[in-house]
């Protein structure tokens, strides 16, 4: 075990090995490309005003609002989409490829497009929505709960695809051990599958959470951009932006605890490594 | 080896198999073997690769579904063409060539995974767990990932996982094929000793008839879906039926008497020694026909310095030199040993028709079996 420690202490000269030296220029476009955006969103923020503009109540209602609906969305993603995950890697291979590419759909949609889906099936006239609305009066659409839809919608399939991946990665031998070894199918479940699966699940609601908070097309068509109840933290950016709702001061304060809470999970995810895997 | 928590263990004494499995797959092959193993007894089944050995096994376990016959284990039905128990009831432990240990469990976790999936407390299933890690020889290497053993230690604690659900049935598939030829030894005399110790019922797949000598008394052999021999072990690869059983006997089988619990040859000048338990129990009664089984690679040769001769060592001459794929196969005389060798070493010592060489072979590599009828 220990050789191969030391082994790797005796550093071949071909370590970086055989790409071409000139590719690394366009790399570190890239790379700037990704990274001196945010720093001019940093250097565009007044320090001075910051926790006031963060816990202005408008800010203060958005932020709420976002994590709120982020949270449900997300255990709303969890609840449906680890039996889904489970469903297609246990699938054949041709019954998988179809659900994989259906699962894939709303990943590769433009949001705004999810939203007009949504809204002429919630809406007033559409077929669900007419139901509910006859039946029990409930009107989802410019809700927090149209809010919440629209966010599931979009982060469903992050969840899925990365768990679904580790699950079928991690493949069945495991669980047929386990069976022979006397553990019935929940338990296999509780104590092989998804434990095995753990950091494709963990990356999964990463993802999920994070495009949950970040979600805006289908938001503003589905759920429109009423404070309080609709206006998430993306949507008062982009009111703020346009010169109503909250300042820009503000504005520019809430993007930065957006990108924050962004960096803080993905070091989160980093720190945490489930089992001995590296 | 001892320890308080598994007495119980040790009185346990494993069921009773009685299978007929018939698989037929859609290539066209079809499996048809019956297998009968009663309480605590080893059967070793031995075959061609492709001979349907670890469909056997599955469908024993309860992994693949019969098309006809029946499983009954302690004399219940759990499979047949219509019924199919699931593998979490059948008290059939599967052991494979892979320990396939869970990588985000403990060692001390993996043994004890049985026990708490039969509902036994979290504490108790620990306790339990590391007095089998004590038994397998890895007391105190309970915290350890899997990840952080050896392939030798892996497959010591995938065989206490196994005993550690008392299985009614043990099934081992294989279980020395990806291993080192010296952890294999070495895994080999702990599956004997453990087998032995709590009387456990297995099947033992393996291609190796030293394995077969020194696990089971009673060797299957199954040849393209069917049994084409069956018997005692030793029976078996005395008098091999077909080619297959022929090649895997390969062994020197060296025929003396015990005495003083080890092998001397029938004119008492060769003396050999074994290491193993199973061996050493065989030649415990003085004057009974014996049989030493040396593998021919496991024979050292090298040239007669004239030397004194001490236990399990003897002089020899070269009868025929065989070229073989891996070297060349040195066939001496009195008593009939082959010998196989790399043939650098044939060049080394100028070895030729007449030679005398000296051969030797360790108490690690001899198991002995008693001569029957």
């Amino acid at each position: 075990m220990t050789t191969v420690n030391r082994a790797a202490a005796h550093r071949p000269a071909e370590a970086g090995g055989f790409v071409p030296p000139i590719l690394s220029v366009p790399a570190i476009v890239g790379l700037a490309l990704l990274v001196v955006p945010l720093g001019a969103l940093v250097v565009r923020v007044d320090w001075t005003t910051l926790w006031t503009d963060i816990t202005s109540p408008e800010a203060v209602s958005a932020l709420t609002l976002s994590l709120v609906t982020g949270l449900i969305a997300t255990a709303v993603c969890v609840v449906l989409g680890v039996p889904m995950a489970l469903a297609i890697a246990r699938s054949g291979p041709r019954a998988s490829a179809v659900l994989r590419a259906i699962v894939t759909v709303p990943l590769v949609l433009p949001p705004m497009v999810g939203g007009v889906a949504l809204l002429f099936l919630f809406g007033r006239t559409g077929p669900v929505g007419a139901a509910l609305d006859a039946w029990w009066g409930i009107r989802i659409p410019f809700t927090t709960a149209a809010v919440v839809l629209a966010q599931v919608f979009v982060a469903l399939p992050f969840l899925v695809l990365a768990l679904e991946g580790a699950i079928r990665t991690s493949g069945l031998e495991y669980e047929r051990t386990a069976a022979t070894l006397g553990a019935r199918r929940w338990t296999i479940l509780w104590r092989v599958t998804l434990p095995l699966a753990a950091p494709g699940l963990v990356a999964g609601v990463i993802l999920c959470f994070a495009r949950a908070i970040g979600e805006f097309g289908a938001t503003a068509l589905f759920a429109g951009n009423a404070p309080g109840v609709t206006q998430t933290m993306p949507l008062a950016i982009y009111t703020a932006f346009n010169g109503s709702g909250v300042g820009r001061g503000p504005a520019v304060a809430l993007a930065l605890l957006l990108l924050v809470t962004a960096i803080a999970v993905l070091l989160l995810v980093r720190a945490w490594r489930p089992g001995a895997q590296r | 080896m001892t320890s308080p928590a598994t007495t119980e263990a040790d009185a346990a004494t494993g069921g009773t198999l009685d299978a007929h499995v018939v698989v037929q797959r859609r290539d066209g092959f079809r499996l048809d073997v019956a297998v009968v193993a009663s309480a605590g007894e080893v059967v070793a089944v031995m075959g061609p690769s492709g001979a349907g050995k670890s469909t056997l096994v599955s469908a024993i376990a309860g992994l693949a579904r019969l098309d006809s016959g029946f499983v009954r284990i302690d004399g219940r039905e759990v499979a047949s063409a219509r019924r199919h128990a699931p593998a979490a009831q059948r008290g059939a432990v599967l052991l494979g060539q892979d320990a396939r240990l869970f990588p985000h469990l403990t060692a001390r976790d993996n043994v004890a995974f049985g026990l708490r999936a039969r509902g036994v407390a979290r504490s108790n299933a620990a306790r339990e767990a590391d007095a089998w890690l004590e038994r397998v020889g890895l007391g105190g290497w309970g915290g350890r990932r899997p990840s952080e053993l050896s392939g030798g230690q892996q497959q010591r604690v995938a065989l206490a996982r196994a005993l550690a659900t008392h299985p009614r049935l043990l099934l081992l598939d294989e279980p020395l094929t990806a291993l080192d030829a010296e952890t294999a030894g070495d895994i080999r005399g702990l599956l004997h000793e453990q087998l032995a110790a709590v009387r456990a019922t297995a099947l033992v797949v393996t291609h190796d008839a030293v394995d077969a000598a020194a696990l089971a008394r009673r060797l299957l052999v199954v040849e393209d879906g069917r049994v084409v021999q069956e018997g005692p072990v030793q029976r078996v690869l005395a008098a091999p039926a077909t080619r297959f059983a022929a090649a895997v006997s390969g062994l020197n089988r060296i025929v003396g008497v015990a005495r003083d619990g080890s092998w001397r040859s029938t004119d008492g000048a060769l003396e050999l020694r074994a290491a193993d338990e199973h061996s050493r129990v065989g030649a415990s009664v003085d004057g009974v026909a014996l049989a030493a089984l040396v593998r021919p690679s496991s024979v050292h040769l090298e040239a007669d310095r004239g030397t004194e001769t001490v236990p399990g060592e003897w002089t020899a001459h070269v009868v025929r030199l065989e070229p073989t794929p891996a070297g060349v196969r040195v066939h001496t005389g009195d008593p009939g040993v082959a010998v196989d060798i790399p043939a650098d070493t044939v060049a080394a010592l100028g070895l030729e028709t007449g030679a005398r060489v000296r051969l030797r072979v360790d108490p690690a590599d001899v198991r002995f079996v008693r001569v029957t009828a």
